[in-house]
This record gives structure tokens, C-alpha cells and sequence, in this order.
């Protein structure tokens, strides 16, 4: 399965970006093939939107399941209606993040924070 | 670290007053100013350094090539903010263009590109032992949020270690303020006893609520109507907010503030209190992590 | 005559300013651009009310004749489209209504739908014709009310026309005076208030817009920074309010103070004579 990751920096050692709508890379990493490629991510510097239009990169790019620390509410929304599964990543690499994704070991991202421009319920 | 972020709804109220108190008796080594179209914080948080400074951009804005132009005027009138007009020749307000891209791609000449621009400038102040994150946006500038929201990233990534940082927000409910309470884990509401205090304050708190943000409030200036602070008390124990406490008008607040102090700075009444009202914020920022583990 | 009443930082007394000189001016139209946090329906209390809501224009897609293109996707600078399992999302409170989607997709598919943002009411107040934008908590921008406030009032007959600012000098207040003849800047005597007194003048220089300032909550014997601004930049001082309990506390009650004590409408009459005087004398020399 393909596998996305927000990321720091364009290596295997990198750390896991904090956000995931502004991460400066995407790594894309395929569990059957072994191979890993970078993406970078056009929707660092939108000055609004930023969530939705990196999680439509993830979604043109065919991916089967994003790993990150946390995600807003409008690009879940897209995250989820391309049926790609969320998990919450752990506070180490993101290649460790992808092992322990493997063996079972990460959770569902269930903590989706509200947008910048979006307002619940009312 | 826990984030706590300084509103009010209405302005002069007392944000910064409040602010500039709580990063004092804190020793806080991380805080910023969110009010970005107003900043202030500087003038009472002594800084010995110079600030790093980078431009911000915000949206582009569309430039118009007049050799290329041939005054077909699809441009102008498919312009949803009546940013182009004609004089001489095509001309774009610059500060009515919100960079949609729609004249770009409208023009049958290609006569028209957007082009970066700079909106604001962000500042970062730092110490041995402490970072001041902090941004003046160009005067009649939009895209305040994304300046909000690059502050507190600002702030975030310079910081080292540090258990509290302290955010002093804009006045209003729009852009600016709803991307500050972004990060945040409580916010101090600090409301003045008057009618417009009151109804800007319950504006305030349902825009906090909408986003389920934690929330307290404490008064400032309570002695220049008590009917009113009583008024709020109730209202807050009606809701079942928590508050703060509150702190009486004090003409040496204005004394410690004009000679670039804070209040904490001075012995005065206002300061004495602001103590108190930082006390019981701070329990409550800090307590909800032993909530959560039990 | 439209007057825009304007501080930089919040707290100077703009709505004190603006509420008191309608009221006394009697005939005049009082509007309340601080849609984020509107006051001056606290103190006027209109009445026979009218209300019309305020929308931006919003696209819907019609999911039979989108092809999935994503012509619009592509183009929206905002991020506010989205093409996800077949169907096109669109994200409200991110879109702008700039119109270039609906204006682009080649199938139609795209039409163009009313979100409310906001209202607006109008009232009378005696004879103050009262108007009020009131932002819906969780909208993020007010300029579409106030560009509906600005349009509605200027089927007033003419006449005098205060226009109550939001704070600050961002986009939202240049909306604000962009159709002001003349503006009046509320000053505090503060460090903050004179920091910010400088963001507002440079903001209406930058729009050659005439202006004074009036000096509020003056304390006497007190070094006052705001009015020193004033003497060093050159500009006009329309009037001195000393700070004055009294007035804090009809102020803090939401009462009109001009309309509550006559020294408080000697006070804003005067006031309000030397601001008129300023500003049709700037109307004859800079028109």
C-alpha cells in the first residue's frame, strides 16, 4: 500500500512535519515495492486552504493511508471521502512511523481540529 | 508547552495591559502579539536586541501591461471587487485586488499577471532565555490570518524549551482573532463592566465556543460599574465559564504603561490584582493535564 | 457630508464620539461599520427596525454535468475547491465569490448560490436614522456588510452621515472610509494609543483623505503623547475631551450622554460645530 507522510526534509531520516497542510514535503512510501519519492507540497505558502489543497495532492497521488500528528477538519474531510485511512503519527522519524504503522502499532486520528476558516455546527 | 491566548472582544479593554503583567510574574520565555494590524506589546516588553525581520507576503496582486492591453474592458467587468478602473490607461487598486486570478485568465492579450506582494513584515525578537514573536501588517492589507497564523509558527519553531507561551490577541471576532485561537489551549477573556464590554464579550465567547476552546474571564476596570461586573459574574456562573477575577481602574496602570512598564513593574493597585487573576489562570491552564492522565 | 469616525486602537471613544454627535446633530445618519462588534444599537436603541440579511455569493455544482475537468480546481487561488471520489467539494468559508470558477468550468456545471454572513438593521433613534452590521460569529471577514452599509446609505437624502469604524487599520477599515469626505481620528493619551494614532494617520494620508483628531480621556497636568503627535506631524486638533468619570460611567450604561445631561450637550455641540467647520472648509479646498 502507498503510504504519505508529512515531512521536514527531503531524506529517509527526516523528522515528521508538525503540520499537515503547510509540511514542506510529502514522503510517499510504497510497503510492497519498498521505494520511497518526495513530493513537494505546493500548498505551503496558500495563504488560505492549505489543508484541503495538500490533501488533494495526497488523493491525486493514489494514496491508501496518510500518517500525521494532527489534521484539520476541511482537509479530513477530503481525506476521508477519497476513503483514505488517517493514523496519528508517534513523536519519532517518519520512517519509524512507517514500521510501526506495518507491525500494527499506530492509532486512528481521531482529533480533528477545526479549520482556520471553518465554523461547526450554527 | 500550553498556549495562552489574551482576548476581549471589544478593544481597550485591556489585553496587553494583562499580557505584558502575566509574561513578567511567568518569567514566560515564549510570547507573541496577534494583534498584527495594532501591535503594542513591544512598547512595554523591554527588547535589547534588534529584531530578525522577513517580509510577508500575502495575496498577489494583478498587474496590467498596458502595451499589451487593448482595452476590451473583460477585466473590469468581471472584477468581483471593483479593484480595476479606467484613467488613462487599465489601472488595479492595489488595495482592493484580493489576487483571485480571474482578470489573469479573463484577458484575451495575456496583458495581465499577478504578482507577490508584500503586506507586512514579521519580527522576531530573540533573547538568551526567551523569543518575542511579533508582525506589523501594511496598513489597509488583508490576509491578517495567515499573518496571525505565521506569528505563532514564528514563535513555535524558535522557541527551545518552554512550558508557557503567552499570545496577546486583536480585539473583534473575524479572521485575525479566529486564526489566533488556533494552538491555543485557554483563553483569557478580559472584559470591561460596560454595556458594549458586556455585548462584545458574549460575541467573543460564542466565536470561542464555535471552535471548543476553553475558556475564562476575568474583568478589568470592575469598580467603574459594579451593577455591571455583578451582571458579568452571573452571566459567566450562569454558563458555567470560569473567572478569573477582577481588577479596579487604576490611573497608574496608565502611568506604568506611558513610561513603557508593565503594571507588575510598578506597586499599584492594578498590579496587585492582575496577580491574583494570573494565579487562577494558570491553575487552570496547568490542571488540565492532570485531569486528562486520571 | 459622510464623516468616518476612526481610532487605530480600540477604547479611544470612537462610538462615544459617533453616537453623541447623531444625537445632537439630530437630523443626521448614524452607521455602525464595526460589524464585528457593533455598539452604537446599545445606545441609540432604534426603533421600528428593519432587517435584511447579507450574503456572498457561493458556487454549487450540478453533479450530472460536471465531468470532473478540474478547470476550477486548478484555478481557485483561495483552496476552496476540492475533487475528491468523483465529486467536486466546495469549501465555503474559504471561497472568496471571486466568481472565477463559476465564470471558467466549460460543462456550466457551476452556478452561483446566496451564504448569509450577516444583517443589517435599520431603525430611527428620534431622528436619527440609525444603521447597524452585525457579522455572524464564525464569519471570518465583514466587508461584505459594509460595503452593503455604504451602498444602502448613500440613498439617504444628503446630509450629515457618521460612520463608526472598526478598529485598527487593516483591509476592513479601509473599506470603511473609502467614501468618508472627512475623517476624524480619536486619540488616547497613551503610549498604545499614540503608537496606534500613527498607523491610522498614515492609513488615511496613504488615501488623502482631510482629517483632524480628537483628544480623548485627557488627564490634566498629564504629559499627553497623542496630542504631542499632533503638534509635531501639523494636525488639526478638533477638540479636547477630558477624561471624566462621570461620562465613563453613562457611557458604561449604554446612555447617550448628550441626550442625558446638558453640559454633556453643550460639550458635543461644540464639538461637533468645529468638526463640521473643518470639514466642508477641507470639502472647499480640497475637493
Amino acid at each position: 500500500m502507498k503510504v504519505a507522510v508529512p515531512v521536514d526534509d527531503k531524506n529517509m531520516e527526516t523528522s515528521v512535519c508538525m503540520s499537515f497542510g503547510r509540511a514542506p514535503y510529502f514522503m510517499i512510501y510504497d510497503t510492497d515495492t519498498k521505494e520511497h519519492s518526495f513530493l513537494d507540497n505546493s500548498a505551503a505558502d496558500s495563504p488560505g486552504g492549505a489543508g484541503i489543497k495538500a490533501a488533494q495532492t495526497i488523493v491525486d497521488h493514489r494514496v491508501d493511508v496518510l500518517l500525521t500528528p494532527r489534521c484539520g477538519e476541511n482537509a479530513a474531510g477530503v481525506i476521508k471521502a477519497a476513503g483514505i485511512d488517517l493514523y496519528k503519527t508517534e513523536p519519532q522519524s517518519a520512517i519509524d512511523n512507517i514500521n510501526a504503522l506495518v507491525i500494527g502499532k499506530l492509532s486512528s486520528l481521531n482529533d480533528i481540529h477545526p479549520g482556520f476558516h471553518s465554523r461547526k455546527g450554527r | 508547552m500550553k498556549q495562552l491566548l489574551i482576548l476581549s472582544g471589544k478593544g481597550g479593554t485591556g489585553k496587553t495591559t494583562v499580557a505584558g503583567a502575566f509574561i513578567s510574574l511567568a518569567g514566560a520565555r515564549a510570547y507573541a502579539d496577534c494583534d498584527v494590524d495594532a501591535p503594542n506589546l513591544h512598547l512595554i516588553m523591554k527588547r535589547w536586541s534588534e529584531p530578525e525581520r522577513k517580509d510577508y507576503f500575502g495575496l498577489p496582486k494583478a498587474e496590467i501591461d498596458h502595451k499589451r492591453c487593448t482595452r476590451c474592458d473583460l477585466c473590469r467587468q468581471n472584477c468581483r471587487f471593483n479593484a480595476i478602473s479606467l484613467n488613462d490607461h487599465y489601472q488595479v487598486d492595489l488595495f482592493a485586488c484580493e489576487g483571485c486570478g480571474v482578470c489573469e485568465v479573463i484577458c484575451p492579450e495575456e496583458a495581465i499577471t499577478l504578482q507577490p506582494a508584500v503586506a507586512g513584515e514579521l519580527m522576531l525578537y530573540r533573547e538568551e532565555d526567551s523569543v518575542f514573536s511579533t508582525a506589523q501588517l501594511r496598513m489597509g492589507s488583508g490576509t491578517t490570518g495567515l499573518l496571525v497564523t505565521e506569528v505563532k509558527k514564528q514563535l513555535c519553531e524558535a522557541v527551545g524549551e518552554a512550558e508557557l507561551a503567552v499570545i496577546d490577541g486583536s480585539p473583534g471576532i473575524g479572521c485575525p482573532v479566529i486564526a489566533s485561537l488556533n494552538g491555543a489551549d485557554l483563553v483569557l477573556i478580559v472584559t470591561e463592566p460596560s454595556v458594549s464590554g458586556i455585548s462584545d464579550m458574549e460575541r467573543i465567547i460564542q466565536t470561542a465556543e464555535i471552535f471548543n476552546m476553553q475558556i475564562t474571564v476575568c474583568i478589568n476596570k470592575y469598580d467603574t460599574n459594579l451593577e455591571n461586573t455583578a451582571l458579568i459574574e452571573t452571566y459567566c456562573a450562569e454558563k458555567n465559564l470560569p473567572f478569573s477575577g477582577k481588577i479596579p481602574f487604576d490611573p497608574e496602570a496608565v502611568r506604568a504603561i506611558n513610561s513603557g512598564k508593565t503594571i507588575i513593574d510598578l506597586d499599584c493597585p492594578s498590579g496587585t490584582a492582575v496577580k491574583e487573576v494570573y494565579h487562577r489562570t494558570m491553575e487552570l491552564l496547568f490542571n488540565e493535564r492532570c485531569s486528562i492522565s486520571t | 457630508m459622510n464623516i468616518a469616525i476612526l481610532s487605530g486602537k480600540g477604547g479611544t471613544g470612537k462610538t462615544l464620539l459617533a453616537v453623541n454627535l447623531a444625537a445632537i446633530a439630530g437630523d443626521a445618519v448614524y452607521i455602525d461599520c464595526d460589524v464585528e462588534e457593533p455598539n452604537g444599537h446599545l445606545f441609540f436603541k432604534p426603533k421600528s427596525i428593519k432587517t435584511e440579511t447579507v450574503a456572498v455569493k457561493i458556487p454549487a455544482v450540478d453533479d450530472e454535468l460536471c465531468t470532473g475537468c478540474r478547470i476550477c480546481v486548478d484555478f481557485c487561488r483561495f483552496n476552496a475547491l476540492a475533487y475528491i471520489a468523483d465529486r467536486l467539494a466546495v469549501f465555503e468559508q474559504i471561497c472568496h465569490s471571486c466568481g472565477g470558477c463559476t465564470l471558467l468550468c466549460p460543462e456550466a456545471a457551476l452556478r452561483e448560490e446566496d451564504r448569509i454572513v450577516g444583517r443589517i438593521e435599520e431603525g430611527f433613534s428620534g431622528s436619527v436614522k440609525v444603521y447597524s452590521g452585525i457579522l455572524n460569529t464564525g464569519e471570518a471577514s465583514g466587508i461584505p456588510i459594509i460595503k452593503r452599509l455604504l451602498n444602502l446609505s448613500k440613498k439617504e437624502r444628503p446630509g450629515l452621515c457618521l460612520i463608526d469604524c472598526p478598529p485598527g487599520s487593516a483591509c476592513i477599515v479601509m473599506e470603511t472610509i473609502r467614501d468618508a469626505d472627512y475623517c476624524v481620528l480619536v486619540a488616547e493619551p497613551t503610549l498604545f494609543g499614540v503608537h496606534n494614532l500613527n498607523l491610522v494617520y498614515e492609513l488615511v494620508s496613504l488615501f488623502d483623505k482631510p482629517f483632524g483628531v480628537v483628544l480623548n480621556k485627557c488627564l490634566e497636568g498629564e504629559e499627553n503623547p497623542s496630542e504631542k503627535f499632533c503638534l509635531e506631524k501639523v494636525i488639526t486638533i478638533l477638540g479636547h475631551l477630558a477624561f471624566d468619570h462621570e461620562l465613563g460611567v453613562i457611557n458604561s450604561k449604554a446612555l447617550v450622554a448628550a441626550r442625558e445631561r446638558k453640559r454633556y450637550s453643550a460639550l458635543f455641540s461644540t464639538l461637533l460645530a468645529s468638526v463640521l467647520k473643518e470639514a466642508q472648509h477641507e470639502a472647499v479646498v480640497n475637493p
